[in-house]
């Protein structure tokens, strides 16, 4: 790693400067952004192995499209931290709004607050760790990947999700259609446990025994029009027409 | 899109400067919809008298004439300011009798709020460009609301722009649509209220108009809006000592509030609460979905 972190003041420099030189950049440069005042796309389209802290919170997209290097938001974002996450890793200290991990294909986002509704919505292979609380609809048709919830999950969790693996420790106010819990093993403790110590602080010490894991029933995604009814019952039994 | 912010002094520290801090805000959410804007601003400079924001738009209006008119119609004193093409009638008599006398004898004017503290202005163009036109940046207070409009579901007309005030100093920015506001619409007129726009964000002030008229507080008013109120919504809510926020039950739209000790401010995106004094220190949070928020001066 060099050892100068180059710094971009979102007061001064245009963040499609700051975002061009993260394009450009080689591995192993840091950079500090400062002033971002909830700015849109922050960081975004990272593919070098690069860190990058940012202090303050961001707007919409914050670190989207990330690739490969580490960002670190000291600060709050707004919708879509993180979208579509392809490898590397995304933190952030404080809260995220709506969608956060959104089709995140690979790579770790950890989230130290609470995350809001949606989060982890489609994803396919990010493993999303959040500290405090998830949204409702969060894991919406999650495809691969984990979700690990070290406070509580709102309404409708894992709403048609395939094959992602979702693990709260604290209450799940209702699981979506097709959402069941599931046993406990030994492989998902170690699961947990491992994505506990990557996400380090922001985990707040949780153990990993706490957890209870949520997937999918596999009663809706290998849908025919011949099974509508079965498939309508399903979603009446797991509550999911409520709304 | 559409972008709302909303600003209540909770402290006399900033009411000095509220048009400002509201101006920087709304200008900051000017490109989630450029193509009307509109802000209200409660105070507390004629606390014994009842104004009504009257809009004009290309209208040549002599304003003597009709202040004399509704004096004799209230049988109270009136008078009024031009303010371009919108006038301020200021009277000690009946506000809502006034305000259905203006919308009934001054052909093509739209009255946008009535009240002891609200004055509220809106214009066709970009935030920045009506808020300097109407001299938001002078404006002393305690609270005000303010919205930038992408126009969806009515027309882009300073008629159909927010906000929106049916009754006394109850006024409300919306992001959002709303589906049922036509039956909603029928139902409310049939039940007292007038509607002057097409626009689904005016049934819902009228809503809250109607059940504040019919003794509700703004809480249990918002209570009865999550049960009658069918579509997309973020609302923030003025009334005379009071704010308050609602997001439906799926929360689509975008909201963000901060507190200090001084002031709440909420608004769509977070960069537009970045601006105010003392943001960095102030605790952030986003609104729950169908969780009813609310402020008052009196608390």
């Amino acid at each position: 790693m060099s050892a100068a972190v180059r710094t971009f003041d979102l007061a001064e420099s245009s963040r499609r400067k700051l975002n061009q030189a993260l394009h450009d950049a080689a591995d192993g440069e840091s950079f500090e952004v400062v002033n971002p005042r909830g700015a849109h796309a922050v960081a975004c389209g990272i593919t070098a192995d690069i860190d990058v802290v940012v202090r303050g919170s961001v707007g919409y997209y914050g670190a989207g499209m990330h690739q490969r290097g580490r960002v670190l938001i000291e600060g709050n974002a707004s919708t879509g931290l993180a979208e579509n996450i392809m490898s590397g890793e995304v933190r952030i200290s404080g809260n995220a709004t709506m969608s956060a991990g959104a089709t995140g294909c690979g790579g770790l986002l950890v989230v130290g607050g609470n995350a809001g509704a949606r989060c982890g919505i489609s994803m396919k292979g990010v493993d999303i760790v959040v500290g405090g609380n998830v949204g409702h609809m969060s894991a919406f048709m999650a495809q691969a990947g984990n979700l690990v919830v070290c406070g509580d999950a709102a309404a409708d969790l894992g709403d048609s999700i395939y094959e992602a693996q979702i693990f709260v420790r604290g209450e799940v106010e209702s699981l979506g259609a097709d959402c069941v819990r599931k046993e406990m093993r030994p492989e998902h403790v170690e699961t947990v446990a491992g994505l506990l110590a990557a996400a380090g602080e922001a985990a707040h010490g949780a153990d990993p025994g706490d957890f209870r894991r949520y997937g999918s029933a596999r009663r809706l995604y290998n849908f025919t029009i011949d099974d509508v009814d079965a498939a309508q019952a399903a979603v009446r039994a797991e509550g999911g027409d409520r709304r | 899109m559409c972008g709302i912010v909303g600003l209540f002094c909770k402290t006399p520290t900033h009411r000095h400067e509220l048009g400002r801090l509201t101006e920087v805000m709304l200008g900051e959410m000017g490109d989630r919809g450029p193509d009307s804007a509109g802000f209200a601003v409660y105070d507390a400079d004629t606390p014994d008298r009842i104004r009504i924001t009257v809009l004009a738009e290309g209208l040549s209006v002599d304003w003597g004439p009709v202040a004399a008119d509704l004096e004799a119609a209230l049988a109270a004193e009136v008078t009024v300011r031009a303010v371009h093409d919108h006038a301020v009638f200021s009277t000690d008599g009946d506000g809502r009798t006034a305000r259905q006398w203006l919308i009934d004898n001054v052909a093509g004017a739209t009255v946008l709020a009535y009240g002891s503290q609200i004055e509220l202005y809106k214009a066709v163009g970009y935030p920045d460009q009506v808020a300097e036109r109407y001299d938001l940046a002078s404006r002393t207070g305690t609270h005000a609301l303010a919205h930038t409009r992408m126009a969806t579901e009515s027309a882009i007309t300073t008629a159909g722009s927010h906000p929106f005030a049916t009754g006394a100093d109850t006024c409300l920015v919306h992001n959002g649509s709303l589906s049922n506001h036509n039956r909603l619409r029928r139902f409310l007129e049939a039940h007292g209220e007038s509607f002057q726009t097409e626009n689904d964000s005016e049934v819902a002030a009228g809503y809250l108009s109607w059940r504040i008229r019919s003794g509700d507080t703004i809480s249990e008013a918002l209570e009865g809006a999550l049960g009658d109120l069918d579509g997309f919504y973020t609302f923030a809510i003025g009334v005379a000592d009071g704010f308050a926020i609602l997001r439906d039950p799926i929360a689509c739209k975008p909201a963000v509030v901060a507190e200090t000790d001084d002031w709440v401010a909420m608004s769509s995106e977070y960069r537009a609460i970045a601006r105010l004094p003392g943001a960095l220190d102030a605790e952030v949070w986003e609104p729950e979905p169908a969780r009813i928020y609310t402020w008052s001066l009196a608390a």
